[in-house]
């Protein structure tokens, strides 16, 4: 059953990244580490690795002279999110019985 | 994974989800507050306008003396800017608390869709005051108001929608019935505000405490 899961969320703070842009429009870098208490350099190789299976989307901009990077989730990543939520529960529907 | 492990992996993943959307640090006990400075506010304007040399019905003041409506305006200022303080400050104050900053994307979609209609709805009741047209002063803040908060109420505890409609329930009600401003407005910004953030502290506050 597990084979079924997608390779790109078996890393906790991968999933943690998807569950949040697919739940808002888009999501800064700094406003991420502080949910979901990572640091820098980890949360920047996870977003490479979604960014790397375009799961999610990269925009920078300028806040004054500062960059500001956001992310949000591709069509293709919340399809993957979607189906990788619905395993779980099917998997737990499955157990129960 | 075995069922359990699941079942909680299932939970983390969607609170993850709500609470990146919403901001969760918005303090009931802050809503208690707010409604006790605008009870003893009300207090204040009540006895400004109607004093007590009177017998019971009759005015000692009216609205459209100027020195009474500077007063009113005053009262109703220091109001607000005790409450909106308040809520800053314990809001933060619970934000620390659960390990997260007061400044997200969540807080800032709150600011956002609160600011518009309390925005308008502050610069007309500003229009009114100088045009002189006090009449529907009161329910024009409770309307405004309400939209406010049945905007905002997407962003945060789904609790402050509801406080937004019976703001405007009020609001509509107080227009119909001229004279009667200050009672419904105590009753929105005083009596409702205790009892929703009684609710909100009951509900969310204490398990952060």
């Amino acid at each position: 059953m597990l084979e079924h899961f997608d390779k790109a969320f078996e890393n906790r703070v991968r999933l943690q990244i998807m569950a949040v842009l697919a739940a808002n429009e888009r999501y800064d870098f700094n406003a991420l580490k502080e949910l979901l208490g990572v640091t820098d350099g980890n949360l920047a190789s996870h977003l490479k690795a979604l960014e790397k299976v375009a799961y999610i989307e990269v925009n920078k901009s300028f806040v004054g002279r500062k960059t500001n990077t956001s992310y949000q989730a591709s069509e293709k990543g919340k399809k993957a999110f979607a189906k990788h939520l619905e395993t779980l529960e099917n998997l737990i529907k499955q157990q129960k019985q | 994974m075995n069922h359990e492990q699941l079942q909680s992996e299932l939970l983390s993943i969607r609170n993850l989800m709500e609470r990146s959307a919403k901001f969760i640090s918005l303090s009931g006990l802050s809503g208690i507050l707010a409604g006790c400075y605008a009870l003893v506010g009300a207090a204040l304007g009540y006895r400004e306008v109607y004093g007590f040399a009177s017998k019971m019905g009759y005015r000692d003041h009216y609205v459209t003396e100027e020195e009474v409506l500077v007063k009113l305006i005053v009262i109703a200022s220091t109001v607000l800017l005790l409450s909106v303080g308040t809520a800053i400050w314990l809001s933060a104050r619970k934000a620390r608390k659960q390990g997260q900053g007061i400044w997200n994307p969540a807080s800032r979609g709150l600011l956002k869709a609160v600011g518009v209609p309390l925005v308008t709805g502050g610069l007309f009741v500003l229009v009114m005051i100088v045009r002189g047209t006090y009449g529907l002063v009161a329910p024009a803040c409770l309307i405004f108001y309400g939209l406010a908060l049945v905007a905002g109420g997407q962003y945060t505890y789904r609790d402050v929608k509801g406080l937004g409609v019976l703001q405007i329930a009020l609001g509509l009600l107080a227009a119909c019935l001229p004279g009667y401003g200050i009672i419904f407005w105590s009753l929105g910004f005083g009596v409702l505000h205790i009892l929703y953030g009684f609710i909100m502290y009951f509900k969310y506050d204490r398990r952060v405490a």
